[in-house]
Parts: structure tokens; sequence; C-alpha cells
């Protein structure tokens, strides 16, 4: 058990060791299933499914952040169901273990997401076991799909398959005679029973092992657009978010935490704060101070209130400080991970391009601030909160207040976007000690935007350095450093997971790239720990995208050759070859545009080869992005719309990070404090977007990241293309004024 | 003291401070959870709804100046079961993502049409230009305001 253990741990963070190590006994455990989480409401045939006389009810244990997963999720399992689509209800279940994760720690494997040879493929399967011992419930990594596709359509096939089984016992027809439609058995003669009848009996039959699951071209549901399970809700103003809960006597809390990041709070006076109307309460917490009052805006207001002395930061004060450290890092000869090293690159000693490219910190800036609802009585606790990692987030709220996790009921709800941020648990936590606090009172806890946007855990400040040698119009040799904090690190000491081994975020998004340059090395160097980082929507490949990208676009220039031609010329991998081609076809590559001009950027992220073209033009209020286009691969597409929808999202969010996106620290306090310092993208500053999907890359891939990475660049290199700056430092507005 | 207004077709009382944005009066004081809190400033449009027809941001609006007033949020709007004809062309065009924006985007749609029953794009940019989406809906939100004009003419 030890041992396990040990394979256990270190394989979170990702080694080959846990793979080798991991194999054979995990392969005896990871079929022992887990208790049923469902079991008891109404006669639940497995995780993924319950049915009963009210209906049937599709487990989609994903958090629904804005992605559209409870949908397509949903889809999988009502496709093998035979449901009709207005027949389905879904429900985001229990935090459990029964819901791991697999596919997270898939995509970490240190094998190229296009090599599909043995031992990449085995080494892709065997994670899936310690993911399952560690039993990680997150959502993230674009890993919903490829984690679900599989294992809710089983689930689906061994519902109906069980239903069959229950009719035919009932009726004493064979089994093979009978069919299903819309949500019910039918027999020869046409005659109906619905699941729901048949609901109790069929939890009685032996579930099959291996249901065959159905061939594509019978599919009614999946491939096509459905409309979204949560899109009424979310148009009429009924979606229910975390601070959406009401209950009777409920009160309304925010909290004023340590602006120096993780620093302690020495002492606060609360006597200002409690003599404002409206303020009931003042609750210390480990690092600041909460308020209980009347309203939301009172609890506010009497956080304002307070005077707090607060510990100095544990890191350097100014981010010219943390650049400093950073660019030391970038300078060392101790890498943190070389995880490409194709050809000789210690030949090469002469360099047409020697280029860094620099990086800011980001906040997340969800549209909903953090918020949980929360009520501790007779030693239970009940939370209502999104997030990205329920069993995290229940085990860390217990842990905080002293009870044991199974005391802990979490009702996961629908996320005003996330981004990454809501895998952390300070809000959960913080919920739990003032729920604590207030025994028997329900209360919402709500950040303002302020302490959101200063108490972030953000993309990592980076910098990186690309030398390159031309030869004959083409790349000869490629040398690529990149240094940034350990966002693993980072996460793990807040999770208390122990972290160990080289963190593969740091280089995600450049090694993996489909160039086929000969001399080809990629280095990833750790930089000191500073303020706490996190996950950033697409982590890593958001700022290698940016520089390698960047580099081939200058190179195809100093080669005096069409950037988009350029890559495809350094490109044998099939798919991304035919997004390339695809977005050059959508955005009339190559045609005269007086006054205007396109950038193209590609990176393949989380499995996604992802082109994307911008067009801007010079006006007289500024720059002003006049189109864009994206062509994805994500093998197959499961909802084309929606997944539309990510790309296009995750565009807009790479464009809002680049163009003005910025955190900056000054003695140890972050600068940004609301949308007027740290905006996002505008209606009347966003291009029409078109998107293409296709499918010939044969595994399915998820889609939530794909559509950041490229987004930053391809804007770069159209404002080369229309200045003749180039832009090697982010955000883009230190350069370029835009409309 | 006591603010009375109409919200939603109904007369209401609320006993807080007049001094309280109407945001936290609805939300807090009533339990109406539909106008979303995303800034407190006036820069996101998260809190908007009509006030006396007009969208207005109910984050920097205090309880005071609905005395007497109309006070419509998106769940007086339309229901679920009897939508409005911008709620209908949001769903058509699947344009929500996360959501927690699109009171308020549903909310300033509505105020648009309402004045300019067909706005051009650049209309619409400068309507919609105080309402911040972070998923970035922006391109099916011009589409769906397009479609409710449409809709709303009769075309």
């Amino acid at each position: 058990m030890g041992k396990l253990r040990k394979i256990a741990r270190r394989s979170f963070l990702i080694g080959s060791a846990a793979i080798a190590g991991g194999v054979a006994f995990g392969t005896w455990r990871y079929l022992t299933p887990y208790p049923n989480p469902v079991a008891g409401k109404g006669a639940a045939l497995t995780p993924y499914v319950v049915v009963d006389g009210s209906g049937i009810t599709i487990i989609t244990p994903r958090a629904e952040m804005g992605q559209g997963i409870h949908s397509t999720l949903a889809a999988l399992v009502a496709e093998e169901m035979d449901l009709s689509w207005d027949q389905i209800r879904t429900h985001h279940g229990p935090p459990s273990k029964a819901y791991f994760n697999g596919a997270m720690l898939e995509e970490a494997v240190p094998f190229a997401p296009t090599d599909d040879g043995w031992l990449a493929t085995t080494a892709r399967h065997a994670t899936q076991i310690p993911a399952k011992f560690l039993a990680i419930q997150l959502t993230g990594g674009s890993t919903s799909i490829p984690d679900a596709y599989d294992k809710m359509r089983a689930a689906g096939a061994t519902a109906r398959a069980a239903l069959v089984q229950a009719a035919s016992l009932r009726l004493g027809l064979p089994a093979e005679n009978l069919t299903t439609a819309s949500g019910a058995v039918v027999t020869p003669d046409g005659q109906r029973i619905p699941y729901t009848d048949l609901a109790e009996a069929a939890a009685q039959v032996d579930l099959p092992r291996t249901p065959p699951l159905k061939p594509r071209s019978e599919w009614k549901l999946l491939g096509q657009s459905l409309p979204r399970t949560d899109m009424v809700g979310k148009c009429t103003g009924t979606a229910t978010f975390s601070g959406d809960i009401r209950l009777p006597g409920m009160k309304f809390a925010t909290i004023r935490m340590n602006p120096n990041l993780g620093a302690p709070m020495t002492g606060f006076d609360a006597t200002a704060a409690e003599a404002l109307p409206g303020v009931e309460r003042v609750i210390p917490l480990p690092g600041g101070v909460a308020v209980v009052a009347q309203t939301t805006w009172h609890a506010m207001q009497g956080a304002e209130a307070l005077k707090i002395d607060w510990a100095p930061a544990p890191y350097p004060g100014d981010s010219t400080e943390m650049r400093a450290g950073v660019m030391a890092a970038l300078a060392s000869d101790t890498p943190d991970s070389t995880p490409r090293d194709d050809g000789q690159i210690s030949d090469f000693t002469e360099f047409n391009l020697e280029s860094d490219y620099h990086f800011p910190h980001l906040a997340h800036a969800a549209m909903e601030p953090m918020q949980a609802t929360a009520l501790f009585a007779d030693g239970r606790l009940t939370l209502w909160t999104g997030t990205q990692a329920p069993g995290m987030a229940r085990d860390a709220a217990a842990r905080a207040i002293g009870i044991e996790a199974e005391a802990v009921t979490l009702h996961t709800q629908d996320m005003g976007g996330a981004f990454g941020r809501r895998a952390e648990v300070d809000c959960a936590t913080q919920a739990a000690l003032i729920a604590q606090a207030m025994e028997g009172t329900p209360i919402l806890l709500t950040w303002s935007r302020e302490e959101d946007m200063t108490h972030d855990m953000f993309r990592p400040m980076a910098a990186a350095r690309i030398r390159a040698t031309l030869r004959e119009g083409k790349v000869a040799a490629l040398d690529y450093k990149v240094a940034a904090p350990s966002i693993m690190q980072s996460f793990a000491e807040r999770a208390g997971f122990p972290a160990g081994g080289p963190d593969s975020t740091i280089t995600q998004g450049a090694w993996e790239q489909p160039y086929d340059i000969p001399h080809f090395r990629v280095q990833g160097y750790r930089a000191p720990k500073t303020v706490p980082v996190g996950f950033w929507r697409s982590v890593g490949a958001s700022i290698n995208g940016f520089a390698l990208d960047s580099a081939m676009d200058e190179l195809a220039h100093l080669a005096s050759r069409d950037p988009l031609e350029f890559r495809l010329s350094h490109m044998t991998h099939a798919p991304s070859r035919l997004v390339l081609e695809t977005v050059a076809k959508m955005s009339n590559w190559g045609s005269p545009r007086p006054g205007r001009a396109l950038g193209v950027a590609f990176c393949l992220s989380f499995g996604v080869p992802t082109a994307e073209v911008i067009e801007v033009a010079q006006t007289p209020e500024g720059i002003r992005l006049t189109g864009a286009w994206a062509a994805v691969d994500v093998g197959v597409a499961l909802d084309p719309r929606n997944i539309e929808a990510q790309v296009a999202g995750g565009m807009v969010y790479g464009l809002s990070a680049a163009m003005t996106g910025e955190i900056t620290f000054a003695q140890g306090q972050v600068q940004q404090r609301n949308f007027p310092d740290y905006d996002g993208l505008r209606i009347g500053q966003c291009p029409d977007i078109q998107v293409l999907v296709l499918q010939v890359g044969g595994r399915i891939r998820g889609i939530g990241e794909p559509g950041t990475p490229p987004a930053a660049p391809a804007l770069a290199n159209a404002l080369f293309a229309l200045t003749g700056t180039r832009a090697r430092d982010l955000p883009l507005s230190r350069q370029f004024r835009f409309a | 003291m006591t603010t009375r207004f109409t919200l939603n077709g109904q007369p209401v009382t609320l006993d807080l401070p007049p001094d309280t944005p109407l945001l936290w009066a609805i939300r807090d004081g009533l339990g109406l959870t539909g106008t979303k809190y995303g800034c407190g400033v006036a820069a996101c449009g998260a809190c908007t709804l009509h006030l006396d027809g007009q969208a207005i941001r109910s984050c920097q609006t205090p309880l005071a100046a609905a005395e007497g007033a109309t006070v419509t949020t998106i769940e007086g709007l339309g229901r679920p079961n009897a939508l409005h004809v911008v709620q209908s062309a949001w769903i058509d065009h699947q344009v929500a993502q996360c959501g927690y924006c699109q009171s308020g985007q549903i909310m300033q749609a509505a105020a648009l049409l309402s004045e300019t029953p067909n706005p051009t794009d650049a209309e619409i940019d400068t309507a919609m230009s105080g309402n911040l989406c972070r998923c970035g809906t922006y391109p099916r939100i011009r589409a769906a305001i397009h479609d409710a004009a449409r809709r709303l003419s009769g075309a």
C-alpha cells in the first residue's frame, strides 16, 4: 500500500514512473467500481443515469462554467438510451470518487498529442489508474469530453440494455425482438413501455459488462447542434448561481483579505464597521476578516470601514523585481525540463533571430465574483458553490472547520465563468468558517470585484527567449527557452499535494508543436515562487503559443516568405496542415486588402490543432479588429454550434488579455482593482468571428481552451503586417492604440 | 425607512436604508436574483434593469430613486413559458455561455429596441458597449438583436 500511495502521489505531478509502476496493481483496482453515489434515488442504473417515476435524470458530473458541458454529456447518455432531447433532465450530482477525471492526467503524459504510437497510447491509458486513485473530479484542461466520450456512452448503453432486459422479462419476449425509441421499449407489435415504468425492474437485472455502442452512422443527437439545457434559465434570470440561493433567515457576508497575498493579519479594529447600519457580525478569518450584514452591500460597507493591520508580503513587492527573477531564471543553466531536444542545437552559434518575449501576470476576472452559500447546523455543513473541483472544495471546507468530509453536503452550482479560477478552494473554505461562526444561520458570501481581482491565483508572469537559424528559407535550428514560476508547485502547496518533478505546464504549447525543424530544443526554467499562480484558460499554451508563433512569423518575414505558407512548409502533421489551409481559404488569405492587414497564428494545444487569422485596420480612432477566422480539428464534433461558441469565446478571452490585460504589483499589492483597470474586449471592439470545425484528427478532443492560444499571436502578427512594428511585450496596448 | 415601488407589475414595500443600491435591495431585500452583481461601479452592466422603462445600472442607483417608480427585472421581462421576444431570439441563437452577464445584456438590448426598433451594428455596439461579457458571446448578441428587431417589426 505504501508503494501504491507513492506511485499515485508522484503521478499526480506526472512522471513516467507512475505509469510504469501503476498498471498491474492499478488495473485490478481500476476495475473495482466505486460505490454508486446516487444509489437510493429511485432506481439508479449507473452513476450517470437515474430513472424513476418522475423521469430520467442524467448526472453530468462536470462543472458548468459556460462551456455547455452538461448538454453534451447528457447527449452522450441520451444517444445510447434512445431518449428524445426534451425528455432529459440533467443534474450535476454530488462530489464523488466515481466521477474521477481520467483524461486529466492523460493530457500530461510525456508524449506529444500527435503521437499515437504504442508507447504513447499505453501511457495515456495507464494514467487513468492513478487518476482514479486520487479520485480527482476536476473540470479543466479541456478534458471533460475526451474523458466522458466512452464512459458516458457506455453508461447509456448499459442502462438501455438493462431496461430492455427488464421489459423482456416482463413481457416474456426475447430481448432481440425489442427495440427502443424516445425513452420507451417498443415491442414488435408497436406497444410502448416507457423506461420510467421499467425502472425498478431494471435495477434488478444483471448489467452487461460491455454493451455495444451505436455506430456513428446511427447517431441522432450526437453530431447535431442541440439547444443547451441551461439556455432558457440563463436567458430568463432563473438559472441558479452560487449567489442566487435564498434560504429563510439568510445573512449576507463579504470578506476583506490581506492584499499582501498569503500573508497574515496582525490585528484589526472593527469599531467603525460595527457602528454601521445593517452590519451584524465581524468575524476574523485566517489572513483577513469577514463581515456579516443585512445585505451584501451593507457587508461591503462594513468591510471597507474595518481598520486592519496587515503583515507584509512574503515575496518581492514590485513587478519589476519579479521580472528580474524571471529573467535570472531564463539565464540560468539548470532547466526544470527539456521536453524536446531534436538534432544538435549546440552546433549552432550564429542566429538570424534572437528575441525575448515578455508576459505579465493576468487575472481570470470571471463575470461572477467568487461566491458561496453555506449553512452549518447540527455538526453538518451544506455548501452551495460553483467549483471546478467539488471534492477538493468539500475536503478543504471540512478541514477548515474540523469536521469529517462525510459531514459536508456540497451542491455544485452553475458558474458565472471560471477559466481556471474556480479550481481553487479559498472561497468555499471562507464560507465554511463564516457558517460555523454563524451556526444555524445560512450565509451567502460574495467577494467584491475588488477582492476578486486583487486576490486571484494569477496566470504567472513569464519570459521566453528564442534563437533560430534560417537555411535556404527554412528554420534549420530553433532554441526555445521559457521561464515562469511553477503553477503546479503553487497549486499543489495550496491543495496539500506533494509537489515534485518538472512542471510540464511551463513548456506546454511549445515542445509538442508539430514543426519539422531539424534542430529543435525546448527548455523550461522555473522562476522563483512569488505570488500565488494558477490555471488560466489554456495555461502554458497561452504563453508559449504566443512566443513560438510570433517567432515563426518573424522568421517567415526574415526569410521573405508568406507567413502562412512558411508555417505549412515546416509541417507534415496532416490535421495541422489542414486547419492552416482551411483558415487560409476562410480568410481569403493572400488577397489584397488596402488599409487592412491579416495575421495568422497556429497552436496545437490540448490535442487540438488550431489556426486563426485576424484582420486589422487603421482608423482615426485607432486600430480596429475587422475580422477573425478560426479552424480547429476536434477529431469528433459532438455539438458543432457549441464548439464554435467555445472557439470564438476562447479567442475573445485571448484577445482581451493580449490587448490590455496586465496585473501589476507595487509594494506587494495588486494595482488593478476593477474592470476600469483590467477590462475585457467590448462588443464594439469584437469583430465577426467565423469558426470551422474539422474532424479528421481521429481521437476526440475537448475545446474549452484551444481557441485561446493563437488569438494573441494572430493579432500581433496582423499588427506587424499593418504597421511594421513587432510586438514582443504583452499587453499590446503598450505599443499600439486600439479603437 | 420604507420605500414603495412597482416591481415586475407587483407593488412592493421595502424597509432598507434609502442609499442601499437598488441591486442589493432587490437581490437581498426582496430575494429576486436574476439581476447580477459584477463590479459595483457601473462598469460591467450585469446589474442592468429598467427603471420607468430606462435601462439603468442598479448597482449605482439608490433605492430612494425607485420610490413610486416602475421597476422591471429580467424575471419581469418574460418568463420561461412566456418569453419576451429578445429572450426568444437569445435562445434561438444560443447566445449564453456562462450566462452571468446575460440578464443585463438582455435588459439593455430590450431597452435599445424599444427606442431604436431597427438598430445598425454601430447602434448596437454603442448601446451595448457598457455590458461586458467575458465568455465572448458578442457576435451572437449582435445577431440575436438583429433577429429580435426583425420579429418586432413583423418582418
